[in-house]
């Protein structure tokens, strides 16, 4: 499955479908946004596609606590750096659409302020397990910080900037702005993007996966 | 559950009594706090209402990074596989957090205290903020108890618990910061039940994944 290549040329496929159609096609004229409301197509599906990384991340670090594979611990690492590059991505793109849009590039956003803490617990993973030598250790309580990790990604990104008064569409208890979302950039959102960003990702967790068992191999099989 | 809650009373009485003989963390923090709001006086002076706010809360999360490190740190492995065998992880990491708790309460209200008595009383109903800082103290030692677990296994200390720790307390802080404005003016603070709510939701999820998580930790 890692090693088939239909999957990544669809990806290849459906990220250029997301690019070309994301600038030429055609998009409802709202106020404010104008032809910026494009970034739906990188901004927010960088942040689906970094949820389905770090949900993939913390199946295996339930995983790795049932049964201590290391593979396991390689699958959850690879996936936690992904999600963790595409929300960072997120947060830039974010933030430059905040500059056109609501006038400053942070505006202290309940949304915003929500990713920028998951993001800080994330890279706060990433210090945790380069902290600690012994490999068994570090696979073990990576996956517990994981889990605690993910379990927080709830609270700060989805519940807490949907109870009070947002800048984001969806503030104050309302819906996000998907349920008017218009067809022609549903079709681009839906098929081309979200998927497309997302198999990107997987291609990239794949191939350092892959890296990281081969070097295992190496390592013990001299 | 009648033999889960002797244990946890008695772990309990076991910090609470390892605590008034040996005064190790006692009076340490304390020395920490008076220090602490000593020089942040000498700075500052008399700040006003908000500043005063914002700053107490600073100093709060710092007094907890403090008093609740040792809580693990310096307890020794036999000696922890001893409490494991007997009590169980559940019970160890629910009598730890409730005596952090315990702690951050007693090291918050005598904060508090000097923090009135140094950078002067903007407070309009010292009721409410008393009872705030009680739950801000709980709120902020549940996350450092659970994350000082963490660190004293990857023998990192101090410093990996306070990076570990202080994206989590975020939205504590904030809530705590905006809760507390009631104890201010009489305004009307918007959504004050949310807010309570939503603080007491926090705790309940901190509490929930201590629990959970705990047990996978302790194994070596």
């Amino acid at each position: 499955m890692l090693r088939q290549t239909w999957w990544k040329i669809l990806c290849v496929i459906l990220l250029a479908y997301t690019v070309i159609a994301g600038f030429l096609g055609a998009v409802p004229a709202k106020p404010i946004v104008n032809e910026t409301i494009r970034n739906l197509y990188f901004h927010v599906s960088m942040w689906m596609a970094m949820m389905v990384f770090l949900t993939v991340s913390v199946i295996f670090a339930v995983l790795y606590l049932r049964k201590p594979k290391h593979a396991y611990d390689i699958y959850s690492l690879e996936y936690a750096k992904v999600g963790i590059l595409f929300g960072t991505l997120g947060i830039i793109t974010g933030s430059e659409w905040a500059g056109f849009t609501w006038g400053a590039f942070w505006s202290n956003d309940p949304k915003q302020l929500g990713a920028m803490i998951a993001m800080l617990i994330y890279y706060a993973y990433l210090v945790l397990r380069n902290g600690i030598p012994d490999l068994d250790k570090r696979a073990r309580l990576g996956s517990v910080y994981n889990i605690f990790a993910f379990a927080m990604l709830f609270p700060t990104i989805w519940i807490l900037p949907r109870m009070t008064e947002s800048l984001h569409p969806g503030g104050q208890g309302g819906n996000p702005a998907f349920n008017d979302l218009d067809p022609r950039m549903a079709m681009v959102w839906l098929v081309g993007a979200i998927p497309g960003w997302s198999l990107l990702g997987v291609w990239i967790a794949t191939l350092r996966i892959r890296l990281a068992l081969l070097a295992e191999k190496k390592l013990y099989n001299i | 559950m009648i033999k889960h809650i002797k244990n946890i009373t008695n772990l309990l009485r076991k910090d609470l009594l390892l605590e008034i003989r040996q005064q190790y963390t006692f009076y340490g923090v304390l020395l920490y706090v008076a220090a602490t709001i000593f020089v942040l006086y000498l700075s500052m002076g008399q700040p006003e209402g908000p500043v005063w706010k914002g700053l107490f809360w600073m100093i709060q999360l710092f007094i907890c990074v403090n008093a609740v490190a040792k809580s693990f740190l310096q307890e020794g492995r036999g000696r922890l596989l001893y409490f494991y065998s007997i009590a169980g992880a559940r019970d160890f990491i629910l009598a730890k957090l409730l005596f952090n708790g315990l702690l951050m309460i007693l090291m918050s209200g005598v904060s508090l205290a000097l923090f009135l008595f140094m950078l002067g009383d903007p407070l309009g109903h010292v009721g409410y903020f008393v009872l705030i800082t009680c739950l801000g103290g709980v709120s902020l030692s549940l996350v450092f108890t659970f994350l000082s677990a963490l660190a004293a296994r990857a023998q990192q200390g101090a410093a990996l618990m306070a990076i570990l720790g202080f994206p989590v307390v975020i939205p504590q802080l904030l809530l705590l910061n905006r809760i507390s404005t009631i104890a201010f003016e009489d305004v009307l603070q918007g959504g004050l039940g949310w807010l309570l709510a939503i603080l007491a939701g926090l705790d309940g999820l901190l509490v929930a994944l201590a629990i959970i998580l705990f047990p996978f930790l302790w194994k070596d």
